[in-house]
C-alpha cells in the first residue's frame, strides 16, 4: 500500500475528497454571502437557514409531490429565491438606511424563526434523502474511491461558482450589479431600477444557498439545525477570505474545506476547530483577510 | 454604497439628580422585599440574566461593538465555577472568582483578535471564536460533554453562610447584582466611558484626537466579559449545574435580544429586557409553542419597528412631551 507521511494514500485522498465536498458547500455559501453583502451591505445571517430551507423544500417536493431529485434541484432553489425576494421586499429593505448591524440582527432573527418553525414541524432528527438512482455507484481506482454522487457535487458546485462569477463579471446585468455596488445612486440616475436589482440580488444569493441545500441533502441528512451549524463556519470562511472579492470567496471556501479534511487525517481532535484556528491566525497576520482590503 | 445612518442608541448624558437617586433607592428597597411575594429562584434567575445583559450592553450600548460570542464568557465562567465547587471544593466566593478570572482571560484572548476588525466583521469573529470555545467545551474532559457538571452543593460563603437556603442566596445575589450595576454605571460615566462613547460616535475623530482606539475597545471587551462571567458564575451556583446550553450560540443571541428589547445604551434597558425575555421563555415553555420561533419573531419585530427598545421608547416619548 502506498504511504505518504505515514498515512495510507487511500485515506489521504479520501479525506481530500471529503475536504473538497465540504469546500464546495463553503464556496457556494460564502459566494452567495459575498454577492449579497457586496450590493446590499447586509450580512445575511439567514443564509444558513435558506440552505436548510433548500434541503427541506427538496425533501417536501419529493415527499408530497413525488418529484425526483433533478426536478427538485431545479425547483427548490427557485422557491427559496422567491422566499428571499419576499423577505427583501416586505422587511429587509426597510433597514438599508440604518447601521449595517441591524441587517445582521434582523437576519439573525429570521434564522431563529425558520429553524424554530422547522424544528416544531419536523423535529430535531434528520430526514433521510436519497441520491438519484443513476448516481448511487462508486468509482474505484488504485489511489482513490469516490461515490459518484459526491463527485457530482464537486463538479456541480464548481460549475455554479464559475457560472456566477461569469454572470457578474461578463454580462450586462452583472455590470449593472457591479456599478450599483460602487455607487447605487448614480446607477439609479442612469435609469436602472436599483430597488429591483437589490431584490433580485438577495433572491439570487438565497437561491444559491438553496441549491447548496439540495446538493447537500443526500450527503448530510435534512435537518432543521443543518443551517446554523453551517453559517458559523461560513462566517469564519468569510472573515478569512474577505467579502470584497467573488473569486476570493470561492477560493477560500475550497481551501478551508481541504485544510479541514486534511486536519482530520493528521489531528482528528482539532478537525472541528481547524477553520476557526486558521481564522485567528489570519487575523493576527493579515487582519483584512487574504483577499480583502481594509474598508 | 448606501449611506448608513448612525447606530440608533439612547445615551443619558445627565448625571443622576435627586429624583433619580430616590427612585433608585426605592427600587433597591423593592428588590429586598420582592421575595415575600415572588418565588426567589425566579428572581435570582432574572438577576443573573439582567447582569449578563447589562454586561453585554456595556460593550454594545457604550462601545458600539456587537459581540455574537458572549455566551463563551457566561458559560465558560459557569463551567469553571462549577468545577471549582465540585472538584476543588473551595468556598463559593473563590469559585466565582475563578470563574470571573477565566472569563477575563478568555475575553482578553478573544478581544485581542476581534478588535482588529470593525462592525460586522467584529460580530462574525466573536461568533466564530465563541463557537470554537463551544467545541472545546464539547470535547474537554472536565466539562463532562453532554451531561455537564452537576451534583455539587452551593457551599458556604466565606465558610460561614450556608447558601443551600434559597432565601439566603437571594440576598447574596441581590447585593452582587446591585453592586455590579452601580459599577457598570460608574464605568459608563467615568472619563474612560466618555472616551468609549466618543469612539462609538466617531472613531476616526477619536483616533485623530490621539486616543488609542483599539486599547479602549479591548478594555471594554474585557470588562464586559468579566461581568458576563460574574453572571454565569452566579447562575452556576444558583442552579447547581453548568451545561453546554450556556456556551451555545443561542445564548449569545438571547442576550442580544434582551438588550435590544429593553433598549440599547441605557442602564435600565437590559434589566427590563432580560426580565421580559426570561418571563416569555418561562411562559412559552409551558405552552409547547417553540421558544426559538418566539425569540426569532420578537427579534424581527424589534429590529423592524422597535429599535429604541422599551426604555428607549419611554424616554423618547417623555423627552418629546417635555419639549412641548
Amino acid at each position: 500500500m502506498t504511504m505518504i507521511f505515514g498515512v495510507p494514500l487511500v485515506v489521504l485522498t479520501g479525506q481530500v475528497m471529503i475536504g473538497l465536498i465540504n469546500g464546495s458547500f463553503y464556496a457556494l455559501l460564502s459566494l452567495g454571502l459575498a454577492v449579497i453583502f457586496g450590493l446590499l451591505r447586509v450580512v445575511n445571517f439567514a443564509h444558513g437557514a435558506f440552505y436548510m430551507l433548500g434541503a427541506f423544500v427538496a425533501w417536501m417536493l419529493g415527499q408530497y409531490l413525488g418529484l425526483g431529485y433533478w426536478g427538485s434541484l431545479l425547483i427548490a432553489p427557485i422557491i427559496v429565491g422567491l422566499a428571499g425576494a419576499l423577505v427583501e421586499r416586505t422587511m429587509l429593505r426597510r433597514l438599508y438606511d440604518l447601521d449595517h448591524l441591524y441587517g445582521l440582527l434582523f437576519t439573525f432573527g429570521l434564522a431563529l424563526l425558520l429553524e424554530g418553525v422547522f424544528q416544531h414541524l419536523y423535529g430535531v432528527s434528520g430526514k433521510p434523502f436519497s441520491a438519484p438512482v443513476e448516481m448511487r455507484g462508486v468509482v474505484r481506482t488504485d489511489f482513490v474511491t469516490v461515490p459518484v454522487y459526491r463527485g457530482w457535487v464537486v463538479v456541480a458546485s464548481l460549475l455554479i461558482c464559475f457560472g456566477t462569477w461569469a454572470l457578474i463579471e461578463k454580462t450586462k446585468i452583472g455590470s449593472y450589479l457591479r456599478a450599483a455596488t460602487e455607487d447605487s445612486i448614480l446607477v439609479q440616475a442612469f435609469g436602472v431600477n436599483v430597488p429591483l436589482l437589490l431584490t433580485l440580488t438577495y433572491a439570487f444569493g438565497c437561491g444559491l444557498a438553496g441549491i447548496a441545500g439540495v446538493l447537500a441533502a443526500p450527503i448530510f441528512q435534512v435537518s432543521p439545525t443543518m443551517g446554523s451549524n453551517m453559517i458559523i463556519i461560513i462566517f469564519a470562511v468569510v472573515v478569512v477570505g474577505g467579502m470584497g472579492s467573488i473569486l476570493g470567496a470561492i477560493a477560500t471556501g475550497y481551501l478551508l474545506g481541504l485544510v479541514e479534511g486534511l486536519t482530520k487525517v493528521f489531528y482528528p481532535e482539532a478537525a472541528n476547530i481547524a477553520i476557526f484556528v486558521i481564522m485567528a491566525i489570519v487575523l493576527l497576520l493579515r487582519p483584512a483577510g487574504l483577499f480583502g482590503k481594509e474598508n | 454604497m448606501i449611506e448608513a445612518e448612525e447606530f440608533e442608541t439612547v445615551v443619558d448624558t445627565t448625571r443622576p439628580h435627586r429624583l433619580q437617586q430616590l427612585v433608585m433607592l426605592a427600587l433597591i428597597a423593592l428588590l429586598m422585599l420582592l421575595p415575600l411575594w415572588v418565588y426567589p429562584v425566579l428572581l435570582m434567575k432574572l438577576m443573573c440574566f439582567a447582569l449578563f445583559a447589562s454586561a453585554f450592553n456595556l460593550l454594545l450600548g457604550y462601545g458600539g461593538l456587537l459581540s455574537f460570542g458572549h455566551a463563551a464568557f457566561f458559560g465558560g465562567s459557569a463551567y469553571v465555577t462549577a468545577h471549582a465547587l465540585k472538584v476543588w471544593e473551595v468556598n463559593p466566593e473563590f469559585a466565582i472568582f475563578a470563574g470571573v478570572a477565566a472569563a477575563l482571560v478568555l475575553g482578553l484572548i478573544m478581544g485581542l483578535l476581534a478588535v482588529r476588525r470593525q462592525g460586522i466583521y467584529f460580530a462574525m469573529i466573536t461568533l466564530a471564536l465563541a463557537q470554537m470555545f463551544y467545541f472545546f467545551c464539547l470535547q474537554a474532559p472536565f466539562t463532562h460533554g453532554e451531561d455537564g457538571i452537576q451534583g455539587f452543593s452551593r457551599g458556604r460563603l466565606f465558610g460561614l453562610i450556608d447558601l443551600a437556603d434559597s432565601n439566603v442566596l437571594y440576598y447574596v445575589i441581590a447585593v452582587v447584582f446591585v453592586a455590579s450595576i452601580f459599577a457598570i454605571r460608574r464605568i459608563v460615566y467615568s472619563p474612560y466611558g466618555m472616551v468609549l462613547q466618543a469612539i462609538r460616535e466617531n472613531e476616526q475623530r477619536a483616533v485623530s484626537l490621539g486616543y488609542s482606539v483599539q486599547r479602549y475597545k479591548l478594555g471594554a471587551f474585557v470588562m464586559s466579559a468579566g461581568f458576563a462571567g460574574l453572571a454565569g458564575g452566579l447562575k452556576a451556583i444558583l442552579f447547581q449545574f453548568a451545561t453546554l446550553t450556556d456556551v451555545n450560540w443561542h445564548m449569545s443571541g438571547e442576550v442580544i435580544l434582551m438588550t435590544l428589547l429593553g433598549g440599547i445604551g441605557s442602564i435600565a434597558g437590559p434589566i427590563v429586557g432580560a426580565g421580559l425575555v426570561v418571563t416569555l421563555q418561562n411562559y412559552f415553555a409551558t405552552t409547547g409553542f417553540p421558544v426559538t420561533t418566539a425569540l426569532g419573531a420578537t427579534f424581527i419585530v424589534c429590529v423592524l419597528l422597535f429599535r429604541r427598545g422599551i426604555v428607549g421608547e419611554l424616554r423618547h416619548r417623555f423627552a418629546a412631551r417635555s419639549k412641548q
